[in-house]
């Protein structure tokens, strides 16, 4: 190996690592916001205070189960074996041609989904009783409490967890080359056909990968700062309608 | 005078413990009323089952009148009704100062965001609050803290104001603030229920304080009957311990 054929093999083929990375990208993301999205959904059902008797008793007990076992089910089967049942499953017994990328996105999705709502009611359960009790107080059911209250807080605690699984999606992603998506790991092999370079190639896959996941991961500590604010309330330079270019330095300086 | 909250029989019990033996009690219009008693007497599980917090296991509770138990009754609109102050504050964390005082007013009671930033000053303004309308509540001190809770509860306008030992998770020095905003509120005849520690609070500020021990209401009366002669015997053990101790 050397720095050379490194070099070649990345200015020869860098569409193709380009094409592959950007598919990555696309796919992960889509999926961990889809999936987070299913994630916060079920996590708020699978919260919702289950009245003492009734007919909704027995409505939320069944919804409770049908959820219950898709988080089983997903969370204990390999996405890889779902890839093969979904896309070349559901073309054989259904006759169902999916769009590869969207089938895609739809297994990363729901795979997600089912992480995320268990980490979306972590979250939940997590959040200080007295918060409810506020809620409670102040007149506002179940479903304006989760909105207004409780959720903004859980997708603010959830963020390095949700974080986790954009970079472990960007990582899995790879195994949808059994479905032959062309992401960056199918794109990888298909320039492995060609050159026979193994070593060097998938070097060069794993430093994309690497800046991927890193910039990631650099991105959202960011978005937890920003979110979070100062430690302090600086009553000045909130009440100040003009700025002097003093309290402009003094406010770039504390945050 | 006419009863605002009317409670008969109640009873209260957590599993096998029962907290609260067949309570009667009620709360007049403008009336200023202050439970005390040990911790463990069910003074907070009394208060916390006037909005609903708990539900009450037996009896019954009326409000002007109206059977809130029944299972018609509309929960969320009657706890628009009761202001509750919180031992712990229990600001919403999301939430900067003013945006707690209006979130209720806007999603419950359906109010426009003017109206309800205008209602929200004028109580933020009462509580000495008012310049710190963004800050967020982990930026500000447990009085600070207290008062914007009480500036909440106030913006829903409501009838009756529960406060649940609103000094008890207080440094000292911060007592003092949030119990002069509460004394300025008896005095402009707020209707108001308070379980509190403060022996000096409800010496001077109830029109009736009632002693509870052991999930009864074992005496009540004006200040001047509880503090200065009361019948009961466990209500003077009760004073003397904690009069002793400050």
């Amino acid at each position: 190996m050397s720095l050379n054929v490194i070099i070649n093999i990345f200015s020869k083929y860098w569409p193709m690592f380009l094409r592959g990375a950007g598919t990555t990208l696309y796919i992960s993301m889509v999926g961990t916001i889809v999936g987070s999205v299913i994630g916060l959904l079920v996590g708020l059902i699978r919260t919702i205070p289950a009245p003492e008797r009734g007919f909704k008793k027995i409505l939320i007990k069944i919804v409770n189960g049908i959820l219950s076992f898709y988080v089983e089910f997903f969370r204990g089967t390999p996405m890889i074996v779902q890839a093969m049942v979904i896309y070349y499953g559901s073309a054989q017994a259904f006759g169902i041609d999916l769009n590869r990328t969207v089938a895609a996105i739809f297994i990363v999705s729901i795979n997600t989904g089912a992480y995320m709502s268990e980490i979306v009611r972590g979250g939940i359960v997590s959040i200080d009783k007295g918060q409810f009790e506020a809620a409670a107080a102040i007149g506002m059911n179940h479903v304006q409490t989760m909105f207004k209250v409780i959720l903004p807080q859980v997708v603010r605690n959830i963020l390095p967890a949700t974080g986790n699984e954009f970079v472990i999606n960007i990582k899995d992603t790879s195994v949808l080359n059994v479905i032959s998506v062309t992401e960056l790991y199918f794109q990888t092999s298909s320039i492995v056909g060609i050159n026979y370079r193994y070593y060097e190639t998938f070097f060069i896959t794993c430093i994309i990968y690497l800046i991927m996941t890193f910039t990631i991961t650099r991105i959202l500590r960011f978005i937890e700062r920003k979110l979070d604010g100062p430690e302090n309330y600086i009553m000045i330079a909130n009440q100040m309608q003009v700025e002097r270019p003093e309290d402009m330095i003094r406010r770039t300086k504390n945050n | 005078m006419e009863k605002v909250i009317d409670i008969q029989h109640l009873n209260k019990s957590f599993g096998s413990h029962e907290v609260l033996k067949d309570v009667d009690f009620s709360v007049s219009k403008g009336e200023v009323v202050c439970i005390i008693g040990s911790s463990g007497s069910g003074k907070s599980t009394l208060l916390r089952c006037v909005n609903l917090l708990e539900k009450p296991s037996g009896g019954k509770i009326m409000y002007n009148g109206v059977d809130i138990l029944s299972d018609t009754h509309n929960i969320y609109s009657y706890r628009t009704k009761l202001g509750m102050v919180f031992q712990q504050f229990n600001l919403f964390n999301n939430h900067n100062v003013l945006s707690n005082c209006i979130v209720g007013q806007m999603t419950v009671l359906k109010r426009s965001r003017e109206e309800a930033e205008t209602i929200a000053m004028k109580y933020l303004r009462l509580v000495g609050m008012d310049q710190y309308v963004n800050a967020k509540p982990k930026q500000l001190s447990g009085g600070q803290k207290q008062r914007v809770a009480i500036a909440r509860a106030l913006s829903m306008e409501p009838d009756v104001m529960l406060f649940d030992e609103p000094t008890s998770a207080l440094d000292p020095e911060m007592v003092g603030e949030v119990l002069k905003v509460m004394k300025e509120l008896a005095e402009s005849g707020l209707t108001m229920l308070v379980v509190t520690h403060e022996m000096g609070f409800a010496k001077e500020v109830a029109d009736r304080v009632v002693f509870m021990d052991k999930g009864v209401i074992a005496e009540e009366g004006t200040p001047e009957q509880i503090f200065n002669n009361p019948k009961e015997e466990r209500t003077r053990a009760f004073l003397s311990r904690v009069l002793n101790q400050e």
